[in-house]
């Protein structure tokens, strides 16, 4: 097989990883994309691995490692995503804005919830 | 570097040309064209949980190339770790963010337009550059290179400190989610930042 198939493939994968990490305002649909590119690594390093006939299969090992790792990174990345959620009752990565040390709200839903923990 | 090489079995040209390309090439080229459809599909949609499920069809189709490209092992655990569990923890988050069902028209933020051309631009980089690079590269798919057997045997004869270092890493995501997650015992709910707030709330504690 030539090597170019799976490289373009992996390539291409990831451009589109790429695009749905920066267009996407769901912090759920930007971890799915950050999945997709996570991917397209694999299939390189499967890729590679053949091609190169590894005697340690670096490529196949590294490709579980990664597996793992990725698996870990989405049980922890949604664990956060429903505190803030909970926190915020939203899950749009622009409209979490607020690192906390800001006195006046400048966004309405802000205000509301300043107003109920004066009210509080 | 050149037994390396020599090994590969790369820079023989042989009888092995773009214009007649093999079984193997037509089924992994279809396939390809099905998962990046797939993946197309995920990042543009407007339906979340959609979104989703064509994410599962990318994935699968994924295995399906660990497959041909001779890495049984990989696939299989591609299979059980991404369709079986990350595939459901990302619906169980979309439906806990109460995410809607049917179309939602802000799925997409403002800078659609920027992160389209950064995509593009590197799409357009990276497949001049390897397209070039691996021109004449091939890859020897005869023998087994990821058998359960071979993949048992190399993870458990040169990889056994980095597998258990990793399970020691799965153990403390895995506590860690578990913490982050957790609903507070004295029923204090979790409150937006703003330090200037807490510690006047503090101050009159």
């Amino acid at each position: 097989m030539h090597l170019a198939y799976p490289a373009v493939l992996a390539v291409l994968l990831f451009s589109v990883g790429v695009y749905g990490v920066l267009a996407r305002r769901n912090v759920i649909l930007v971890l799915m994309s950050v999945e997709l590119m996570l991917n397209a690594v694999n299939l390189n390093l499967v890729a590679f691995d053949v091609w190169l006939r590894d005697t340690l299969h670096a490529g196949q090992a590294l490709t579980l490692f990664t597996i793992t790792v990725a698996a870990a990174e989405i049980g922890l990345g949604l664990a956060i995503v429903l505190l803030v959620y909970r926190t915020r009752r939203t899950a749009a990565v622009d409209r979490v804005t607020a690192l906390g040390d800001r006195h006046e709200a400048d966004d309405p839903a802000d205000a509301a919830e300043e107003k109920e923990q004066a009210a509080a | 570097m050149s037994t390396l090489l020599a090994a590969a079995g790369s820079l023989e040209p042989a009888a092995r040309s773009y214009l007649s390309p093999t079984g193997q090439e037509i089924v992994f080229l279809l396939v390809g064209v099905l998962v990046l459809g797939a993946a197309v599909v995920s990042v543009t949609t407007r339906q979340l949980v959609h979104a989703a499920l064509w994410l599962v069809v990318a994935l699968g189709g994924l295995a399906v190339e660990f497959l041909l490209l001779t890495a049984e092992f990989v696939a299989w655990v591609q299979v059980l770790v991404y369709l079986g569990s990350v595939v459901v923890l990302v619906l169980f988050g979309l439906m806990l963010t109460r995410a809607p069902i049917g179309r939602s028209p802000d799925a997409d933020s403002g800078n659609r337009p920027a992160a389209l051309a950064v995509g593009a631009a590197s799409a357009a980089t990276l497949v001049t550059l390897v397209v070039d690079a691996f021109r004449s590269s091939w890859i020897d798919l005869s023998g087994p290179a990821g058998t359960t057997r071979l993949t048992g045997e190399f993870l458990f004869s040169h990889w056994v400190l980095p597998f258990e270092a990793l399970s020691v890493l799965l153990l403390a995501a895995l506590v860690g989610a578990i913490v982050l997650s957790r609903a507070k015992g004295d029923g204090t709910k979790p409150r937006p930042g703003n330090l200037r707030t807490v510690l006047t709330k503090t101050k009159e504690r």
